[in-house]
């Protein structure tokens, strides 16, 4: 069984899209069958490496006398408690609360008795990832499955005592009943359950019907939100083990390829508090170059490392400016034969091109991103009296980091064992772990002694993995009858997935590998005849810098383009862009959507987009001058997990300081069922802002190979004094749940570029819209 | 020895003089509420009550502190329950939480000097806390409501 999992957790789901499937996750719930036995993850020592987040401790719950774990996911006591296993990290979504009502509501059992426990990185939990929106929709088969064969077995058992048909008896609220007998799950529990489900067991299971959900859709408590008003919630800053050492990193002048000259501590040897300074031996290549000051607080670690000097020799991209990764992007993209074309209908546009009777074309350029996660990039790491080597911190993948930590650390995977602690932020600077690297070199170069490594904000910055910059050229084709006939989507930047995880890349129509973040939203839903999306990795980027997950990764770039570009293209033939875009929403060939997660397709965009232009009362708003409003699209991350996402934003330009005033923001989603509505519209609440910050207040560049901002002195995320009004509204559906934490990022950008041009006529195609941008574009 | 109260207790912090508050608050006295953001009083993670008045312990010197009386989240109500704290969880303020400390003890000053604050008010006094998450509307909203429910309370008692 080892082997398989082994198998599982290393070969990513071949097909498709290349992420952890659902399969996978049921295989791996089930093969565990049912026993009696309590939680036994984790190494004794080690056996506090899952978190409860409503614990003061965050300390999980233990079961109390015999308990029922019909699979790896959840197990229920003779008290009755419910423990559900969730192997997302907590960063804000309150992702346990949602995945464990799913399970809830399958099971019958009240809100009240049910507890989370964040867990350990055992091998048995399969793939560990918490990003790309993905969490509730990967979840939601496998623990609506997990709670009906719960169900099912406590129902069987009181059936079988009082000796009745189990089709007579119906369970609720963790009470099996059948008209005459009653008995609880705690009670079957605790006079002993022994049941096991085959696979096709499991997938006959059956699975009530979205009328009869309890928990999903309804308010319920969130389980993680008390210890976040009173200062009790762990992070991994927070982390604490006897006897640690503290440790500041000294961050070479590129982040790849340095190498340390020479290290003078001379002067730090003054400094109270002050140890050594470590040069890092990385056998995984991930912090090269690296010097880490310790130091027995880490104000003594701090202080100290402004007294140490390096001389490093730095990498060879030392010089590299934003400007130079933006050329190279340009230069990639006039290359026509480089990069991966995407699947569409139709990807040759070439005979469209030639026969048009009118093309259009545009250039569309966003800055390079930073996380700014609040929580700033730590870890603290030792090995424990048993050998295994402890990994504190918060993580969004941990399965990606580990076998990284296993070469830097020399050690065997099943040595190695991560407590996730709650997040401070994620945004996805959390999926690329990188960060815990320099504290486990820096233990082990200390025999293992536990070592707090904690990156100063200027420290995080530098070495985020940010959002890459991105250069973008679209073109139309248009006949003589100013109809669309063809479209061509070319985008360079850095590609994260290229950079870290190589096999999750799919191949395009022409047999070249690309990265579905860096172009996830080129491919849309519009009908424009034959669609060519060309995805184009620029090397001058990925080998500056570790080009990053960032809130929505690509579809932040090229939904500002398409969306734009959709705009200019229905100015170009006298339409509204409102009517253009709903006449070529058509849902025909690949964009009338499939079973299950698309059903309806492009049909269910046009309808978001008719719901905002509605709500916004677009087109028929009496405004004032120089005020607007603009609209926009999506389908959020992907064709393959689309959430519909319709955006309006009214604004005011001011003509002589190029000021934006934000005035509102209109949203309606369609994510299918809602599973957890007060988070799901915090999220979206938090998404559409993020798209409104990294529309007019994000964006730093490159200069001599690292990022200018450094600390929110000059990087300048949205503040509420900025924050607009927001509608949102969600469509009422029973369709598949998708994800929802990084969709209404999408929108906002084009809308607001949209607005612009309708209020003042100036066409802002490059983010963050700053006000000398507007200034400019309106003398033109 | 730089001395003073925390939560009501006595402490004394055996620590550089130029350590700035926030670490002697995290790392000497162990109280891990107060949070680390930006290091250069930007962000208001680090927010606690000095002789009531809000401040941001990352820039203030452990040595400004000594003799008077300091806040946490931790101190800020025996049970957790300060108006402020309620309407953080009625509303369901908090996404990730790491700012929310800084946040609410932000807002419980801003509330004592300011027991009906305009929406003006509110934006100019809060805009100084970052939310990475951007819980801004929340917020603005749980402020009016705790400040509803603290006026309510007040006239309630007298």
């Amino acid at each position: 069984m080892a082997n398989l999992f082994s198998r599982l957790r290393q070969s990513p789901d071949a097909a498709g899209e290349n992420i952890p499937s659902e399969l996978d996750l049921t295989r791996r719930g089930f093969l565990i069958s049912a026993s009696a036995a309590g939680a036994a993850f984790g190494f004794p020592l080690a056996g506090n490496a899952a978190m409860d987040p409503e614990a003061a401790d965050g300390v999980p719950a233990t079961s109390d006398g015999a308990t029922f774990e019909p699979t790896i996911w959840y197990w229920i006591d003779s008290e009755g408690l419910v423990n559900v296993n969730i192997i997302r990290a907590e960063m804000g979504q309150h992702v346990g609360t949602a995945i464990a009502r799913i399970l809830a509501d399958e099971l019958e059992v009240a809100w009240d008795n049910v507890r989370i426990t964040h867990v350990d990185s055992a091998e048995k939990w399969g793939t560990m990832v918490t990003g790309g929106s993905w969490s509730v929709w990967q979840s939601w088969p496998v623990y609506r499955k997990a709670g009906a064969a719960g169900r099912v077995a406590l129902i069987e058992a009181a059936a079988e005592k009082w000796g009745v048909d189990p089709a007579t008896c119906q369970a609720r609220d963790g009470t099996v009943s059948d008209g005459s007998n009653t008995a609880t799950y705690a009670s079957l529990v605790a006079e002993g359950l022994q049941r096991s489900f085959t696979e096709d067991e499991l997938n006959a299971l059956p699975l009530k019907p979205h009328a009869e959900l309890r928990l999903v859709g309804k308010d319920v408590k969130a389980l993680d939100i008390d210890t976040k008003t009173n200062g009790q919630a762990i992070y991994g800053l927070d982390a604490s083990v006897d006897g640690m050492v503290y440790g500041v990193p000294l961050i070479p002048p590129t982040r790849l390829g340095s190498s340390v000259n020479s290290v003078d501590d001379s002067a730090a040897k003054d400094v109270k508090g002050y140890l050594q300074t470590l040069t890092l031996n990385d056998p995984s290549g991930t912090v090269p170059g690296w010097v880490v000051v310790l130091g027995d607080t880490l104000m003594a670690a701090k202080r100290a490392s402004e007294h140490v000097s390096v001389d490093w020799q730095a990498g060879e991209h030392a010089g590299v400016s934003e400007e130079d990764i933006n050329a190279r992007s340009r230069e990639l993209i006039a290359d026509k034969n480089y990069g991966a074309i995407l699947p569409s209908d139709n990807p040759d546009s070439a005979p469209a091109f030639e026969a048009a009777a009118d093309v259009l074309e545009a250039e569309y350029v966003t800055q390079t991103v930073l996380h700014m996660q609040l929580e700033p990039a730590n870890a603290t790491v030792f090995q424990n009296e048993d050998g295994i080597w402890e990994i504190h911190t918060g993580n969004q993948w941990q399965s990606l980091i580990l076998p990284t930590l296993s070469a830097a650390l020399e050690a065997p995977a099943d040595q190695i064992v991560m407590r996730t602690y709650m997040l401070g932020g994620g945004f996805g600077r959390r999926l690329n772990g990188d960060y815990a690297v320099p504290a486990a070199l820096a233990s082990k170069a200390l025999g293992g002694k536990p070592v707090k490594l904690v990156f100063m904000r200027e420290d995080d910055a530098k070495f985020d993995s940010p959002r890459s910059p991105s250069v973008q050229q679209l073109r139309m084709a248009f006949d003589d009858a100013k109809a669309v006939t063809g479209m061509d989507h070319n985008a360079a930047a850095g590609w994260p997935t290229q950079v870290m995880v190589p096999s999750f890349m799919p191949k395009g129509v022409n047999d070249e590998p690309y990265d579905p973040f860096a172009i996830d939203g080129a491919d849309h839903w519009y009908d424009v005849g034959a669609l060519r999306v060309r995805a184009i990795s620029n090397d001058l980027a990925n080998a500056t810098f570790r080009p990053g997950w960032l809130r929505s990764v690509g579809p932040g770039w090229t939904n500002f383009a398409v969306e734009s570009f959709m705009d200019e293209a229905a100015h170009r033939v006298g339409e509204d862009p409102l009517t253009f875009r709903l006449n070529h929403l058509t849902a025909k060939g690949q964009n009338a959507g499939s079973a299950p997660n698309a059903v309806g397709g492009a049909k269910r965009q046009a309808n978001v987009l008719r719901r905002v232009a509605e709500m916004s009362n677009y087109g028929s708003a009496d405004l004032p001058a120089d005020t607007a409003i603009g609209l926009a699209t999506t389908f959020g991350q992907s064709r393959t997990m689309p959430t519909w996402v319709g955006g309006a934003v009214q604004l005011h330009v001011n003509r002589e300081t190029g000021y934006i005033d934000v005035q509102k923001m209109w949203l309606s989603f369609d994510c299918g069922t809602v599973v957890d509505p007060d988070s799901a519209l915090a999220q979206c609440e938090g998404a559409a802002l993020w798209g409104l910050s990294m529309a007019l207040y994000e964006g730093t560049r490159f200069e001599d190979g690292n990022v200018v901002d450094r600390n929110l002195g000059t990087y300048t995320p949205l503040r509420m004094i900025d924050t607009p009004d927001m509608e949102i509204e969600f469509v009422d559906s029973s369709e598949v749940p998708v994800g929802l934490g990084e969709p209404g990022t999408t929108v906002i950008a084009p809308a607001i570029a949209n607005a612009i041009y309708n209020a003042v006529g100036a066409r802002l195609r490059s983010l963050p819209i700053t006000p000398d941008a507007v200034v400019a574009a309106l003398k033109d | 020895m730089i001395e003073f109260e925390i939560n009501g207790k006595p402490v004394s912090v055996d620590a550089d003089p130029d350590t700035p508050l926030l670490w002697a608050i995290r790392d000497e006295i162990g109280l891990t509420g107060t949070k680390f953001g930006c290091g250069i009083g930007m962000c208001g993670a680090c927010t606690v009550h000095v002789g009531g008045r809000a401040t941001r312990s990352c820039i203030t010197p452990v040595s400004a502190v000594e003799g008077t009386s300091i806040t946490t989240i931790e101190g800020l109500s025996a049970q957790d329950n300060h108006p402020v704290q309620e309407a953080w969880r009625n509303l369901r303020v908090p996404q990730c939480g790491y700012c929310q400390s800084g946040q609410i003890m932000q807002a419980a000053a801003l509330l004592q000097d300011i027991p009906a604050p305009t929406d003006e008010d509110i934006d100019a006094v809060m805009t100084g806390n970052l939310c990475r998450c951007m819980t801004y509307p929340r917020i603005r909203n749980a402020v009016r409501q705790a400040a509803a429910a603290m006026t309510q309370g007040n006239s309630d008692n007298g």
